[in-house]
């Protein structure tokens, strides 16, 4: 089966930093991708190279078997949906039009669409239509990450991109935020990248987990397989201290 | 009191004047700050897209605003003569500082996660231009503005000393003819003037940030 997403050799500088270095993964078809590791671990960069936010110094990166360096980044972006973690929302933008901005910018939706195509997207994510015409600033720190969730999947995207999307929001809202776009995804059936640094998460939501360090894969596997035998003393050391944050 | 009397006898006598005057004042402001904001907006939008180029600008710029609103238009009269049209080019050189300034700050100044989310979700330049930037800056670009519609109001009345018309002649008039109640009824009328047009815009500004949600 083709591949949803490649890296073949991908290393990335930022001036004597090398944030990626010589990284080689394939991410499958519909498969929910979790990226763990501390901060500067190069996860995020990862991400980034997906939708051509960067470039790589040397290698590749193939999304859909094309070259992201030869493709149409602004289609190729139109068809990966991204949600950040402080969300990004359009602060002078309605709910609804933030939700159907991917949309606008390619003319996909009529103004008088709008309103009908907005509304299945966020019930879809857990959101009272009702809250359309709100804008950013009225919503709760939860609904924020919804919309923002919502606005993503608007174009119907076979792939979606999430940098911590939950990470500014409060423990029993991320709960239940992570259900929810568990659900999402087996229902969608998309190719998920979600970013974090909670092994937790990670665990829980990927189908696989990606462990990284200093920009190298440590671990690539099912989160079963990882827990049983983690390959490097840094998983083991996140290991250790989620089950002490539990026990 | 009876000073104030011979003001209003003053206001009373020559309205048709006054209201000239003040019809040449606006017109003045009016063009000018259309040109200074036009010609601003798009300096401030060019050097807030191309970076390489944002010192340079705003060292003119700078210069330009450094310069004594009187010896700027000292130094215009040899090039282009005194009267309406020397008001104006000073004004707008003076004018553009501001409307370059602020746009460039209101169009950089904009959450580093918006213009992240804008970019990867698929957004072209142009659209970002339009679509974000420029809106969430417009409170900053029309606080620039109605910087260069004051700064307009007061260059222009020094430019009715090279025959710029406007308010500024009432008092210039006053002090050749040493008439005191006529430099106070120029100089008052423009102090309404200024803070009429200051309060207006700044309702206009308020305005437009609630709309847009901008601070």
């Amino acid at each position: 089966m083709e591949a949803a997403i490649r890296f073949e050799n991908v290393t990335v500088r930022y001036g004597d930093h090398t944030a990626l270095d010589d990284f080689t993964i394939s991410i499958r078809e519909g498969e929910f991708l979790t990226i763990i590791g501390r901060s500067g671990c190069g996860k995020t960069t990862a991400l980034r190279l997906i939708n051509g936010l960067l470039t790589p110094d040397e290698g590749h990166v193939y999304v859909r078997g094309t070259d992201v360096a030869d493709s149409d980044l602004i289609r190729l972006r139109r068809s990966i949906g991204y949600a950040i973690q402080d969300v990004g929302l359009f602060p002078h933008m309605t709910v609804k039009e933030n939700v159907a901005y991917v949309p606008s910018l390619s003319g996909m939706w009529n103004k008088a669409e709008k309103e009908e195509k907005v509304r299945p997207l966020l019930e879809m994510v857990g959101l009272d239509p009702e809250l359309m015409k709100r804008y950013p600033d009225e919503l709760s720190g939860g609904q924020k990450q919804r919309v923002g969730i919502a606005r993503a999947l608007a174009a119907g995207p076979e792939i979606l991109l999430m940098d911590e999307p939950f990470g500014a929001v409060d423990e029993i809202t991320r709960r239940s935020l992570q259900t929810e776009i568990k659900q999402l995804q087996n229902r969608l059936h998309i190719t998920i990248v979600f970013v974090t640094h909670d092994i937790h998460e990670a665990m829980m939501l990927g189908d696989r987990m990606l462990v990284m360090d200093a920009g190298h894969v440590l671990q690539l596997d099912e989160p079963e397989t990882v827990r049983k035998n983690p390959a490097a003393p840094f998983v083991r050391e996140l290991l250790r201290k989620e089950s002490e944050e539990e026990g | 009191m009876e000073f104030l009397q011979k003001v209003l006898q003053i206001y009373i006598d020559r309205w048709p004047w006054f209201l000239e005057l003040i019809g040449e004042q606006l017109k003045i402001s009016l063009i000018s700050v259309f040109l200074a904001g036009s010609l601003g907006l798009v300096i401030g939008i060019l050097i807030a897209e191309y970076p390489r180029f944002r010192e340079p600008v705003m060292a003119v710029c700078n210069i330009f605003y450094t310069i004594p609103a009187i010896a700027l238009i000292g130094l215009l009269i040899p090039l282009i003569g005194i009267g309406e049209k020397n008001a104006i080019a000073a004004i707008v050189l003076y004018g553009i500082m501001p409307m370059v300034r602020n746009t460039c700050t209101g169009l950089t100044g904009i959450n580093a996660g918006t213009i992240d989310a804008a970019t990867g979700l698929g957004s072209t330049r142009w659209q970002i231009l339009v679509r974000i930037r420029l809106p969430l800056a417009s409170g900053v670009i029309l606080a620039g503005l109605r910087n260069v519609v004051v700064m307009s109001i007061a260059t222009g009345s020094i430019a009715a000393f090279v025959g710029g018309g406007g308010l500024g002649e009432a008092i210039y008039r006053g002090i050749t003819m040493y008439n005191p109640a006529m430099t106070f009824a120029g100089g008052f009328m423009l102090v309404v003037l200024a803070l009429t047009c200051d309060f207006l815009l700044g309702r206009l500004e308020k305005f437009i940030k609630k709309k847009w949600r901008t601070s």
